[in-house]
């Protein structure tokens, strides 16, 4: 694997039973990315998510995320990456602070480094107010935002985003993409899924699941000139109807 | 360990801003333990009766006396006929009548046995089982009494005591079962409300993705009401010792480490629940259902399990409750030591294991 691939995925399988969730899929994600991960509900991102965050063991085939190989070192994975579930997930009953404190704690962080980065953290989002307000009583796109920084509290290599924007205003959500652009500079991989094709626009490379397969991978540029649309929508169109 | 203890706070965090966690944790055992202890209650006192006299001779006399002697009845009309019976009871005041037969005395004397018809209110039942309990231990005295005087050989008299709980308080019996309502309540219900409230909300995704290993999460899950659920067993023990006078006969260690033991049977059912359940919703109910409800009618707690059909008293085998309501009484009302539980403990601790194997199991097909 060269340096520059920090996610290299090969024939990666996963089964229920007889049903095949995820056929095979092969690709390779580089460092500084931003790689969105497209497809209709049901065709398997989720799945296939899951298998590189190392929650769910892959049936068959090869993936290393990180450096690290999903089957042997599951472990190892799990504190070089970042996640930030499609549902919100932080504590509505603990205050922005406690929040910070809570995940900083449980990635090992420092007493230090958890006081300094979660001064930092809360000054860049601009919430000093509600530094020590109960996250419950913040607007959702502000607990979107909290929740992708905490997510990177513990300078992840990848990021793994599973529909980071769902139901946010398309202010929030540009600002949201802002975060994710300043995120790839500093060099971090941002591994994202969405169901808004005009998001799609935003990322470095796009692969298209269905049905448990990557139908396509490239560039969005790339995959509007073969499909020959001028929009993601309508390449997402056409392979999902196949 | 700064991480475990991290998770602890904010499990803290949980409980103490959740009004409504706070209410079940700590008002419901102290509330349980007033009513049972108060409201619910199989004495009687002073209950009012009436007597109903065909004989009116010396052992009549003596029996009515002795009834209105004990401070369980007082005599509340004296009737004359059979048919004013009927005109009482529907007065609704007397809860029983004591027909003496006519001739008592003389039956008494020349067959050796007399008569008495004892007539109780059944629209309660209880009440009027309890009455009739009582009546029959004043005559199997007066009983015992008489025939001291014609045989020589029975001139000790047999006292009627009421072993373990000789004033017949029905609050030494229920404190036990609330004691083992509110552990059961507090860590099968609370853990499993707890995890799938993280479940439902997607932060246990969150944390599973973490470097934190599944079982410490769930053990930092647990930990804080292991903790919590001592601390009402201990405010339990000290309201049954203070409130209701209730001594405790055995060893408080002996009481604790069993209590513990139980707490981490609850703690496993709780969290086989989460396991098995998608939502609080759920989790509430198959707790409340399926844990709830079979320690309150099965355990013994309420109803003897001696009197229950036997397929009945065979499912009660299976509720760890059961056993812990065991243990606990010998412990508490009895004073036994560990030799006279042995056996219970060793099944409860057989359902822990179980239950923890069953469900580190069920968990770890879940994360599949």
């Amino acid at each position: 694997m060269s340096n520059n691939h920090v996610i290299k995925v090969e024939g990666l399988t996963k089964m229920f039973g007889d049903f095949t969730a995820v056929n095979a899929i092969t690709f390779e994600v580089k460092k500084g990315e931003i790689f969105g991960f497209l497809g209709a509900n049901g065709a398997g991102k989720t799945t296939a998510m899951k298998m590189l965050i190392g929650i769910s063991t892959p049936t068959a085939g090869k993936a290393n995320v990180a450096g690290f190989d999903v089957f042997t070192n599951a472990e190892d994975i799990k504190k070089n990456i970042g996640y930030m579930s499609q549902k919100f997930a932080l504590y509505d009953d603990l205050t922005v602070k406690e929040n910070i404190t809570f995940f900083g704690g449980i990635y090992g962080l420092s007493r230090k480094e958890i006081k300094g980065k979660s001064e930092i953290l809360i000054k860049e989002l601009e919430m000093e107010k509600a530094a020590n307000k109960l996250v419950g009583s913040l607007p959702l796109g502000w607990k979107q935002k909290l929740s992708f920084s905490v997510s990177l509290l513990h300078d992840p290599k990848i990021v793994f985003l599973d529909e980071p924007t769902g139901g946010v205003d398309p202010i929030t959500r540009r600002q949201f993409w802002e975060m994710i652009y300043k995120t790839a500079n500093r060099g971090t991989t941002v591994f994202v899924t969405t169901h808004y094709m005009d998001e799609a626009e935003y990322c470095d490379r796009v692969s298209i699941m269905v049905n448990g397969t990557i139908e396509a991978l490239d560039t969005p540029k790339k995959l509007k000139e073969r499909f020959k649309t001028d929009t993601m929508n309508d390449v997402f169109l056409k392979l999902a109807r196949g | 360990m700064k991480r475990f203890i991290g998770f602890i706070k904010k499990e803290y965090y949980h409980i103490f801003r959740d009004k409504r966690s706070l209410f079940i944790l700590f008002g419901m055992p102290i509330a349980q333990i007033m009513l049972f202890g108060f409201a619910i209650t199989n004495e009687i006192n002073n209950v009012d009766i009436a007597i109903l006299d065909h004989s009116k001779d010396a052992d009549t006399k003596e029996i009515i006396n002795k009834v209105s002697a004990s401070k369980y009845f007082s005599i509340n009309q004296i009737i004359e006929k059979e048919s004013d019976i009927e005109a009482i009871f529907k007065k609704g005041k007397v809860k029983a009548v004591l027909n003496f037969e006519k001739d008592f005395s003389k039956n008494l004397i020349k067959e050796r046995k007399a008569t008495i018809q004892i007539i109780t209110d059944a629209t309660d039942p209880n009440t009027a089982n309890t009455i009739s309990n009582y009546v029959n231990a004043i005559l199997a005295q007066y009983q015992k009494e008489l025939n001291k005087d014609v045989t020589v050989a029975y001139q000790i008299i047999p006292r009627t005591r009421m072993v373990y709980n000789p004033e017949l308080k029905s609050v030494y019996m229920f404190v036990p079962g609330v004691m083992t309502i509110i552990l059961m309540l507090v860590s099968a219900m609370m853990t499993s409300i707890s995890i799938t409230r993280e479940k439902e909300l997607g932060t246990m995704e969150i944390l599973l993705v973490s470097p934190l290993k599944p079982i410490q999460v769930i053990v930092g899950k647990v930990f804080p009401y292991i903790f919590l659920s001592i601390i009402n067993a201990v405010v339990i023990v000290i309201l049954s010792i203070f409130i209701f006078k209730m001594p405790v006969q055995g060893s408080l260690f002996l009481l604790a480490l069993e209590s513990i033991l139980f707490i981490i049977s609850a703690l496993a059912l709780g969290i086989l629940i989460s396991t098995i359940s998608a939502t609080q919703q759920t989790a509430m109910m198959i707790s409340l259902m399926g844990l709830m409800l079979p320690v309150i009618l099965l355990s013994g707690f309420i109803f003897p399990i001696s009197s229950m059909p036997l397929p009945l008293q065979l499912i009660s085998n299976i509720i760890p409750a059961k056993w812990f309501i065991i243990i606990i009484k010998g412990i508490m009302l009895k004073g036994v030591g560990f030799q006279f539980i042995w056996k219970e403990t060793l099944i409860l601790m057989g359902m822990t294991v179980f239950f923890i194997g069953l469900s580190v199991k069920k968990y770890k097909i879940r994360l599949e």
